[in-house]
């Protein structure tokens, strides 16, 4: 398997907590599920330990559409990761 | 039952809204619609302590889940026309920040839809709201209420 490259968004306190806005990264093909996504991404250091401290409450899109943790991420250009929606 | 299009209109800005002037543009020179329901939600004060919210959102996303959820509406209820007005950046205390207007020939309809609408945008549309203090000093972002996720539950 080879990695693939893809469009990392955050928003809200995740953002604040990583300390970028987006980032393009080769997620490492052991990365099959949203799951794995995030606890990936904790590994990554202390702001995303931090924003990924409980992966349980951090909602993910793919390509802008809402998914479950247990979905296949597939090649999507775009992941956004973001804690529960606050609007209205 | 499909609803034309010029008659659906979901917007994110900065800018205020005129909710009269909304209402206006789906009502005047129609005379078929019975009953406008308009929902406007507002910065609310904690006591002192809060100056002002400031709203994030996901462009191109916040667009397409409200789109979505207007869509569910309009499928579910004989509604007329539908408004759907979110603003983003720093909203003071006191100033409006949501707009869902939903138009129909009968009460029930438009006032179904707002509910409807109104419940999914909540935890279905990203937005987000961070707190800003009587200082000026951030105070931090609103946490997600629970009763937000079981006000959906009448819609089962």
């Amino acid at each position: 398997m080879t990695s693939q490259t893809v469009s990392l968004r955050y928003f809200s306190w995740v953002r604040e907590r990583v300390g970028v806005e987006s980032e393009a990264v080769d997620l490492p093909s052991s990365v099959e599920t949203v799951h794995d996504l995030l606890e990936w991404l904790k590994t990554r250091g202390e702001g995303f330990a931090a924003a990924f401290e409980f992966p349980d409450i951090i909602r993910v899109a793919l390509d802008q559409e809402h998914v479950e943790h247990k979905a296949t991420i597939g090649s999507p250009r775009e992941i956004a990761l973001f804690p529960p929606m606050t609007g209205g | 039952m499909t609803v034309p299009s010029e008659r659906i209109t979901i917007r994110v800005q900065h800018d205020d809204f005129d909710v009269a002037q909304e209402t206006k543009l789906l009502t005047s020179k129609r005379h078929d619609v019975g009953a406008v329901v308009t929902f406007t939600g507002l910065c609310r004060g904690e006591g002192d302590s809060l100056s002002a919210l400031e709203l994030e959102h996901y462009p191109g996303m916040a667009e397409k889940q409200l789109a979505k959820v207007v869509d569910a509406a309009c499928g579910r209820w004989p509604v007329d026309g539908v408004t759907v007005i979110h603003r983003v950046g720093k909203i003071g205390v006191g100033d409006q920040i949501v707009l869902v207007l939903a138009t129909s020939r009968h009460r029930d309809a438009a006032f179904e839809a707002a509910r409807f609408i109104m419940d999914f945008l909540k935890t279905d549309a990203p937005f987000w709201k961070k707190e800003h203090g009587a200082d000026g000093q951030s105070k931090g972002w609103v946490d997600a209420r629970e009763a937000d996720e079981t006000a959906k539950d009448r819609w089962r």
